[in-house]
């Protein structure tokens, strides 16, 4: 994961509230294989089917900051949606209100998931609509979201832990590693006969 | 202080305690992959440009999608031979032992494992798959985990845990001819239900316990999931080192007096104190048959089908009502006048050499009944190969029954061996879950000789129901 401190990119309004995990990405999605290449899956219906819908229109097809409506990532728990999203190249989602396990797994894979006020997002939908192209700053070292050179500047919830992690570029195993030496050190202990499956031993024929 | 079987190996496995409420950092021995649940994890370590730390502490085999027939031509499932290809595509590149269709050693997870020898007492192992508890037969702590935590025990041979509960399930006296392991196991699911062992690992003690071959305990720990638990363990004790000692990844000479000195430390202290305790008295059981559509729905052979009216609370009498309408049975028909259509003996519970034995045992000299399809699936490939070694097969076939390559097979239907809408099947796996064997499929969990006598009367049979062959 990589250690996110800010970002500046295209924002994108997204008027909708309530977009569940199977808009972001439908279930047909879930068969594959890889963590990876699942931004022709991300709002598939709507980028298929509605030529007006956002992502369909320049410069915000090329955007990187999504502004969406209340209750974003409700759903099925599918880690897909964050994947989906990261893939397409976002790194931020802005929103007055997440599902909880959006949320989590979107901390997981360092998709930075802001909390601002239903005000402020509408008024940067207002700024981007007007001015397409606009560049969002999304500082996660002031919790704080800067809408290009209007001087806007709204402040952003998310909690410490989350945003300690993502600061760090620490994922679970980020973590984890941290502890190395640890590890090594328990290896360093372990009786030589412990199970080993290379190089490999193939029984006898019987 | 006095510890449980469970807690010493737990001991033993901490890398980094968790301070103030936090988990610990505990280190996996064995890590077990096959091709469902791994693709993503290998994809993570790609994408952060990861390597496995311990390549050689990691053994991959195919079989949840694998054909068991015309095993040498293209998978025709493409989502099947996709995933297929993906697993062996991820072990070369990172270089991960595996064991591909066509290849001795391949089979199910939980047989390659012990027969490899690889599976020892007092490991830890994981896989994700939910029915890594068969390892605990060992004396092991095996559980199954998620795809990301594939991912972290790939890059980091570590989990963070919280200690789990333990819980003692004692089961004294001897078994009666013809009941077994299986008939064990489904009457402390039925005892305890789907959700009593949930948080717990169960350590299986006891006179009849420690009478059981350790093909018997596998099928045992397999099920503990089955009630919820996290885990199933047995301490180890002779009858698991003569089946350990000898095997290609066993420890060997002066290694392995040292391993088998350290591992006859493995039980639960006199004085230890479990977290729930439950007793059953082995004389006083019977072959089991699930009715139900969980595993916990399962009753004495001769039983009849129970009204939900028997049932006392809200959600077992609903649960009743429901699984009654999906297997469409009577409420009162005795079990054993229920004709099944199909015969699925094999999986991970009751696929290895001794439990085609014990089938082989029953059916032999019979014939099937005309009306039932019989497949028969052993675990691995390698237990094939013993199985015909011993002429097993030409038993199998002369009764009329299918011999087919190893792999998960009708357990799960991910490949073509599935029942049909409606099809009823007796089958030595371990859920009966809607639709697990096929869309609309309904399945009676049984033990391998209940298995065998169903097969040739056509209806849920023990075999002390047979009449003697002349
Ligand atoms: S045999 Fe069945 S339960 Fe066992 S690993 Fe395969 S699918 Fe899972």
């Amino acid at each position: 994961m990589e250690a996110f401190t800010t970002h500046t990119g295209i924002g994108v309004p997204l008027r909708r509230s309530n977009v569940d995990t199977d808009q972001i990405i439908p279930a047909v999605y879930l068969k594959r294989v890889t963590k990876t290449g699942f931004d022709d899956g991300l709002f598939n219906a709507w980028r298929a089917n509605d030529p007006d819908f956002v992502l369909n229109r320049e410069p915000y097809s090329r955007g990187s900051v999504l502004v969406a409506g209340s209750d974003f990532g409700t759903g099925s728990s599918r880690e897909h949606a964050v994947w989906a999203l990261r893939d397409y190249g976002f790194k931020a989602v802005l929103s007055s209100r997440f599902a909880d396990i959006f949320r989590g797994n979107a901390g997981k894979q360092g998709l930075v998931a802001a909390q601002l006020t239903q005000d402020d997002i509408e008024q940067l939908w207002k700024i981007l609509e007007e001015n397409p192209g606009t560049e969002v700053t999304v500082d996660l070292v002031e919790r704080q979201v800067h809408a290009g050179d209007t001087g806007a500047v709204f402040p952003f919830e998310i909690d410490d832990y989350t945003r300690w992690r993502i600061m760090e570029g620490l994922d679970d195993i980020g973590l984890t590693l941290r502890h190395e030496e640890d590890i090594t050190a328990f290896e360093a202990t372990r009786p030589s006969w412990m199970p080993k499956t290379l190089p490999a031993r193939i029984a006898e024929d019987a | 202080m006095a510890s449980t079987l469970a807690e010493k190996v737990w001991q033993d496995h901490v890398v980094r305690r968790g301070e103030n409420g936090e988990p610990d950092l505990l280190y996996i021995d064995l890590q077990l992959l096959h091709e469902v649940t791994s693709p993503q994890a290998f994809d993570g370590l790609r994408q952060e440009g990861r390597q496995p730390r311990r390549v050689d502490q990691q053994l991959a085999t195919e079989d949840h999608n694998t054909p068991t027939i015309d095993i040498d031509k293209p998978i025709a499932d493409l989502t099947s031979r996709t995933q297929i290809d993906t697993l062996r595509r991820n072990a070369e590149e990172f270089g991960v032992r595996i064991h591909s269709l066509g290849d001795k050693d391949q089979g199910i997870v939980h047989v390659v494992g012990p027969q490899l020898g690889l599976t020892m007492p007092g490991i830890t192992v994981v896989c994700g798959d939910s029915h890594t508890s068969t390892h605990g037969a060992f004396g092991a702590l095996a559980f199954g985990i998620g795809t990301s935590e594939v991912e972290h025990v790939l890059a980091t041979q570590t989990l963070s845990l919280k200690p789990f509960k333990t819980m003692a399930i004692t089961v004294d006296g001897t078994l009666k001819p013809g009941v077994t392991a299986k008939d064990v196991i489904l009457a402390v699911i039925a005892k305890i239900g789907t959700g009593g062992g949930a948080g717990y690992v169960l350590e299986y003690r006891g006179e009849a316990i420690r009478s059981l071959s350790m093909e018997g305990r596998m099928t045992v720990c397999n099920m503990s999931i089955e009630a919820g638990a996290r885990a199933g363990m047995i301490a180890p004790d002779e009858t698991t080192f003569e089946y350990v000692k000898g095997r290609p990844h066993a420890p060997k000479g002066a290694d392995w007096d040292e391993a088998v000195a350290y591992w006859r430390t493995l039980r639960s202290d006199d004085d230890a104190v479990f977290d729930a305790e439950v007793h059953i008295d082995a004389d006083e059981l019977e072959p089991f048959v699930t009715w139900g559509t969980n595993p916990g729905q399962g009753l004495p052979l001769s039983a009849s089908v129970p009204a939900p009216e028997d049932f006392t609370d809200d959600t077992s009498r609903t649960a009743a009502e429901n699984a009654l309408a999906y297997m469409d049975l009577v409420p009162g028909t005795p079990l054993k006048d229920i004709k099944v259509d199909t015969v699925f003996m094999g999986s991970c519970t009751n696929g290895r050499i001794e439990d085609l034995r014990a089938f082989a045992e029953t059916v032999k000299g019979r014939e099937k009944h005309p009306d039932v399809r019989v497949m028969v699936v052993p675990g691995s490939a390698r237990v094939r190969v013993q199985a015909e070694q011993e002429g097993l097969h030409e038993v199998f076939l002369a009764f009329g029954a299918e011999w087919r390559q190893a792999g998960c097979s009708m357990c799960l239907g991910m490949n073509p061996d599935q029942l049909k809408p409606g099809e009823r099947a007796a089958s030595t796996s371990n859920r009966n879950f809607e639709g697990r064997q096929g869309k609309g499929g309904r399945t009676h969990l049984v033990s391998p000789v209940v298995a065998a006598a169903t097969a040739i009367r056509g209806t849920l049979s023990s075999p002390s129901d047979l009449q003697p062959t002349a």
